[in-house]
């Protein structure tokens, strides 16, 4: 798309473009490719000097059984957290969708989780649960439940599954319920004349019409999970117990600063490059086909 | 996005055939009731640990209604805090995030309005290399990105905090959509009138923008409010956490038990301000989100 109507010099385009090169250039280009040259070096433990060792460090991390199990942690997770977020948020948003009045007041008090922080949902979910003080985990030890997820590792992942999924229930309920809004009442009705019932109508009519969305958020939702969940699981687990909660972002971060394995970090960071990458290559040829302006 | 999803009585209550009963109408509600008190619960819970002494909560189970320590907790929080004042936390927070969105706005305003007015050398490339920094977040990147920003001696500092999260593209793209729409006539017509290209930036580009503006500016300040990593690597002085991150540095490290009371209130503090923005300028928040996502 170009425009056909343009101004004429271009001194002045190259200022105007300038603030922005630089920033990224500074602190994106720059920072990117050293991760990907620190990725091809070991230094030594006192940081003197680095040995280069080519794809070594991607080597080790393929036959590394902790990253291979962050890996498999990482997948576990973000499709809970996709799941756990969708799900509420599509009946929600039928339920909105339902109704005539009220809908835009409920709207509003849904919103409110979206705006509360990843690490400040993990510090209130962390102390709905904890094991000392937690109102949840002590009406759960009356019903003979004893929780605790500073020890069990299926605990610690559930409950930094819904910390995560939490606010997000937000997000997707918006998306949803815009694309309710937008599906034509007259195929609904024409459903209804056939005989067919709301959860029919629902299954066979709706569903599919919402499927751009419901696409469009499954992507949106594991970039989520991926890399903007960091702060629950630094706020209630730190990654444990026992690493069962160390997702890859995670993992950079501990390898990265408190390890000081500058050279595995770099790597990580260049997988996740590539993860990334690719979903929003996806994302992209997807909005391609969706948007048409 | 297709629809609007403002306008929630577009279609209006359909007659015949989908209408609901008034029975299953009723149902409705409770379900919604139900979900919502679901979602809110750990909000209240926390108000109300914000409300309570300590003694009151390390008892389980704690009270599950508003005690009369509200003042004083928030007062001992904002005031006096674990580590630093809370009163600081939120400054470093606004800092922080009002720099990210005006910073991000402002760059992206200028480049959008090159890239899309003006033919010259090295164009494409220009926004070839804006665009591949879309989506890459600084998780991503935070090793090396620490030690630039640690070679610049910007730890500690503002500038430190904010540049790094600048360096996305998103909003550029978003301003050159919009920019695209804008009809050619208006070019045209300030050309003729031999109107210099700044002029036109500023007569007519940025109060055309208006709306798109504010409503990226709601995104990006909470964006810029909710981030933890980043501040966490960099404000190692708790004088220069942001609130986001500075929740976690207020639990002990042994196993003393926590302040729990003037936690959470920092907790409320930390959201109110997102959640005020969010709430007050709900139709521009959602345009901002479903633009941004496009």
């Amino acid at each position: 798309m170009e425009k056909r109507v343009t101004f004429q010099g271009w001194l002045l385009p190259l200022c105007l473009v300038l603030p922005q090169i630089l920033v990224s250039a500074v602190f994106f280009f720059y920072p990117a490719f050293q991760a990907v040259w620190q990725s091809l070096f070991i230094p030594d433990p006192f940081g003197l000097s680095s040995r280069f060792v080519g794809l070594g460090n991607f080597e080790f991390l393929l036959t590394d059984s902790y990253y291979r199990t962050s890996f498999f942690t990482t997948a576990i997770f973000s499709t809970l957290v996709t799941v756990v977020s969708m799900v509420p948020a599509l009946f929600l948003a039928v339920l909105a969708d339902r109704l005539i009045k009220g809908a835009g007041v409920y709207r509003t008090m849904l919103i409110w989780p979206y705006a509360v922080a990843p690490a400040v949902a993990g510090v209130l979910w962390l102390f709905m649960f904890n094991t000392r003080v937690g109102v949840v985990s002590w009406y759960l030890g009356q019903l003979g439940y004893d929780w605790n997820h500073v020890l069990n590792e299926g605990e610690a992942m559930g409950l930094v599954v819904v910390a995560s999924s939490w606010g997000r229930i937000s997000y997707n309920f918006l998306f949803f319920f815009a694309a309710l809004q937008a599906v034509p009442k007259s195929v609904i009705e024409a459903a209804a004349i056939d005989g067919a019932r709301f959860w029919r109508r629902f299954f066979t009519i709706v569903l599919p019409l919402l499927s751009p969305t419901t696409f469009f958020l499954l992507v949106v939702n594991i970039v989520y999970a991926f890399f903007e969940t960091f702060g629950v699981i630094h706020t209630i687990t730190s990654g444990g117990p026992q690493q069962a909660t160390t997702i890859l972002v995670y993992k950079v971060f501990s390898d990265g600063f408190v390890g000081q394995d500058l050279g595995s970090s770099a790597a990580q960071s260049v997988i996740l490059l590539v993860v990334v990458g690719t979903l929003t290559v996806l994302q992209f040829k997807f909005v391609e086909k969706r948007v048409h302006y | 996005m297709a629809g609007s999803p403002t306008n929630i009585t577009r279609n209006g209550p359909a007659p015949g055939m989908v209408t609901k009963s008034g029975g299953r109408l009723w149902l409705t509600h409770v379900l919604m009731i139900f979900g919502l008190l679901i979602i809110f619960f750990p909000i209240w819970l926390a108000f109300i640990a914000s409300t309570v002494t300590q003694a009151d909560i390390v008892s389980p189970p704690m009270p599950l209604l508003p005690g009369g320590f509200f003042f004083e907790n928030y007062k001992r929080a904002l005031f006096s805090g674990v580590n630093v004042p809370v009163l600081t936390m939120l400054l470093n927070s606004l800092v922080m995030a009002v720099g990210i969105a005006t910073g991000k706005i402002v760059i992206s305003l200028l480049s959008a309005f090159a890239i899309v007015y003006f033919k010259f050398p090295g164009r494409r490339t220009f926004f070839w290399m804006i665009f591949i920094t879309l989506m890459l977040p600084v998780e991503v990147r935070i090793v090396p990105t620490y030690e630039v920003v640690a070679g610049f001696g910007l730890l500690n500092s503002y500038s430190g905090l904010i540049f790094p999260l600048i360096a996305s593209a998103t909003a550029t793209f978003l301003f050159r959509q919009f920019f695209m729409t804008i009809p050619d006539e208006l070019a045209e017509a300030a050309r003729v009138d031999g109107a210099r290209p700044m002029r036109f930036f500023f007569d007519i580009i940025l109060p055309m923008s208006r709306t798109n503006i504010a409503a990226l500016f709601v995104i990006l300040f909470i964006y810029g409010w909710n981030q933890y990593l980043w501040p966490l690597l960099i404000t190692t002085d708790p004088d220069m956490n942001t609130i986001v991150m500075g929740i976690k540095q207020m639990f002990p490290s042994g196993d003393d038990t926590a302040d729990w009371p003037v936690i959470m209130a920092t907790s409320i503090l930390a959201m109110i301000p997102p959640v005020v923005v969010v709430i007050s300028m709900q139709k521009l928040f959602i345009r901002g989100l479903v633009d941004s996502e496009k």
